[in-house]
């Protein structure tokens, strides 16, 4: 109970809000946006935070999986659920057969790899447009039901999405409390030293590599039919790099930490809409003075001042005691 | 045989480009371990400030002094108050800042200069120059000469001058040419100022060829980082060459393929680099110390 307590309170949280304001702008339509990335965001973090693999491409898989669902729908005819299936099993592939050779490379040749993978799926999105409707995008996609039931409104989806995140972080929590977990770590401390202990570090980074594109892959499929619409713009470089400055923001390697870090950032657009054309100017203002005096993220540096604080005082009490 | 010389010259022009992208990405990679993501946002700011100097009324040449002068600067100011503060970055972090600092100049160039699209015109007459059937612009001739002339330079800084060596002391250990008394934070100044003022001759050269925009330096800045690697990541040489191939390659296989993969087609190459040969052309294979 008490290793999870911290999970329950977020869920009792994200399924009460829409509850209690189920008319809000800021619940109904940007809660949306902020429950998608917050699942693209810890999804993201399992692979930089855990493992230590830095992605400049995530938001490819992300597009794979709303392309997927738009294209087999629309144009062959498939039923919303296979479709996301294949999808699926697309993306599973593609990232399988790139694991190995990706995650051989370190520092900046991965992140030139990731982002190059990412680009090349972006610069497909905006060029094939007989299969994937170029520049403008496909639309109209059909609404999904589950069991009968249409999802049709934004509270609706404002529940699948909830599920669907609260899903992903509880998988992110179990999974650093596991084996494979402390496999992760190992490889993120030291990847000659875990090797040295028996861990296969190629088949653990290939896994979780696989593992998080295909949660971002079902985070795209579920974002189309929500948005009825795909279009390129959604699934850019700057995307990718916007992800990882979610998981960086919040603390790398902390679940929690990406779930803030993508709570502030979805929010943030709509706070500076006041300053128009400042916008970029702030957000890259942003992101450099976070990681400048802050490289543990604002989540993690918050949460050891907490537990410094809470130390301080209980040898304060140990000091009165004795004394 | 007449379209693969039109290629190969306009893929040569654009190649060198990225040769000097690639060489201001490998002086700064050298120097201080980094890989600075704005290295494009050097070539944009170049070219912007000489635009608006230029519709100013100041002088051409004059315009781009001053414009290579605004560029140093900010490199400069990147390193004062954003690498260095940044004391115990790794890796990831120092990716992220350079990233948030591209961010951010872009940012203000949109504030500065609008979202316009803007050109400069040709340095000399614009007569086209005639080579068997194929054509080339007076300026696709500056920009190669230009090229070959600050790649001469700078060979010379970093292979004869005491700064210059300097600095590629701090580059293989920053202790010991602590130790010997050089000053790692004036040195790392430098190379970061040297860095920005290629990129902005880049951005004046290649301006009155292609167009600008506040985003431009993006793209730009991507490709020199991809042609650094496939040169050999910091080798400047090797940068160079991966500039010049990456550009020719780019070229021919957009007119042969499809203009509209042009970039997909730069970024394959680089996977396939880093997939089979991660060092490079010209890289040593790194061993890593455990």
């Amino acid at each position: 109970m008490k290793r999870l307590l911290g999970f329950y309170i977020f869920s009792f949280i994200t399924l009460v809000l829409p509850i209690l304001f189920p008319d809000n702008y800021y619940v109904t339509v940007v809660g949306l946006t902020v429950l998608i990335n917050i699942s693209l965001a810890v999804s993201l973090n399992l692979l930089m935070g855990y493992a230590g693999q830095i992605s400049l491409g995530h938001a490819a898989f992300f597009g794979l999986g709303a392309y997927s669902s738009a294209i087999f729908t629309i144009k062959y005819g498939f039923n919303p659920w296979t479709a996301i299936f294949f999808g699926l099993l697309i993306v599973f592939l593609l990232s399988y057969i790139l694991s190995r050779p990706i995650l051989k490379l370190k520092g900046h040749y991965l992140a030139m790899a990731t982002l190059g993978l990412g680009i090349i799926v972006h610069i497909f999105f905006v060029q094939a447009d007989e299969i994937t409707g170029g520049p403008d995008g496909i639309s109209g996609l059909p609404t999904l039901s589950i069991f009968g039931f249409p999802i049709d409104t934004d509270l609706k989806w404002y529940f699948i999405f909830a599920i669907f995140m609260l899903i992903t972080v509880l998988l992110s929590l179990n999974i650093a409390d596991s084996r494979a977990g402390r496999a992760l770590s190992a490889v993120h401390g030291s990847e000659i030293a875990a090797q040295m202990m028996g861990i296969d570090t190629a088949k653990v980074k290939s896994h979780i590599f696989v593992f998080s594109a295909l949660i971002a892959c079902i985070a795209g499929s579920l974002f189309a039919h929500q948005q009825n619409f795909v279009s390129p713009e959604s699934f850019s470089f700057f995307f990718s790099i916007e992800l990882v400055t979610m998981v960086v923001l919040g603390g790398l390697g902390s679940t929690f930490g990406a779930v803030v870090g993508a709570f502030i950032l979805s929010i943030l657009p709509e706070l500076l809409i006041v300053f128009e054309d400042f916008e970029v100017l702030i957000f890259g203002a942003i992101l450099m003075t976070i990681m400048i005096f802050l490289p543990d993220g604002l989540f993690v540096a918050i949460k050891n001042k907490i537990a410094f604080l809470a130390f301080k005082r209980s040898q304060k009490e140990v000091a009165n005691a004795t004394s | 045989m007449d379209q693969l010389l039109q290629f190969f010259i306009s893929g040569l022009t654009v190649g060198s480009i990225y040769a000097l992208v690639a060489l201001g990405f490998s002086i700064i990679y050298n120097a201080s371990d980094v890989v600075n993501f704005a290295q494009g946002e050097f070539v944009m700011i170049g070219a912007m400030s000489a635009i608006f100097m230029l519709k100013a009324g100041i002088p051409y040449p004059l315009a781009i002094f001053l414009a290579i002068l605004i560029s140093a600067t900010v490199g400069l100011c990147l390193e004062k108050f954003a690498i260095e503060p940044a004391k115990r970055a790794t890796v990831v972090s120092t990716i992220i800042i350079t990233i948030g600092a591209s961010i951010f100049l872009r940012g203000a160039a949109l504030l500065i200069w609008g979202k316009d699209i803007y050109g400069l015109p040709p340095f000399t007459d614009n007569t086209p120059i005639h080579i068997g059937r194929a054509t080339m612009l007076p300026q696709n001739l500056w920009v190669m000469l230009g090229t070959a002339f600050l790649v001469i330079v700078v060979r010379y800084f970093f292979d004869k001058t005491r700064v210059g060596k300097a600095i590629l002391a701090c580059s293989y250990n920053k202790k010991a040419a602590y130790l010997v008394g050089i000053n790692v934070k004036t040195m790392l100044l430098i190379a970061y100022g040297l860095s920005a003022a290629l990129g902005a001759v880049a951005g004046v050269l290649i301006a009155p060829i292609t167009f600008m925009t506040y985003g431009a330096g993006v793209m730009l800045g991507l490709k020199g980082f991809c042609a650094a690697i496939l040169g050999g990541m910091g080798n400047s040489m090797g940068a160079v060459l991966g500039g010049l191939i990456l550009g020719i390659v780019e070229t021919v296989g957009a007119g042969f393929i499809s203009s509209g993969y042009k970039d997909a087609i730069a970024f394959f190459v680089i996977l396939l680099v880093l997939f089979f040969k991660p060092s490079g052309i010209l890289g040593k294979g790194e061993v890593e110390r455990v």
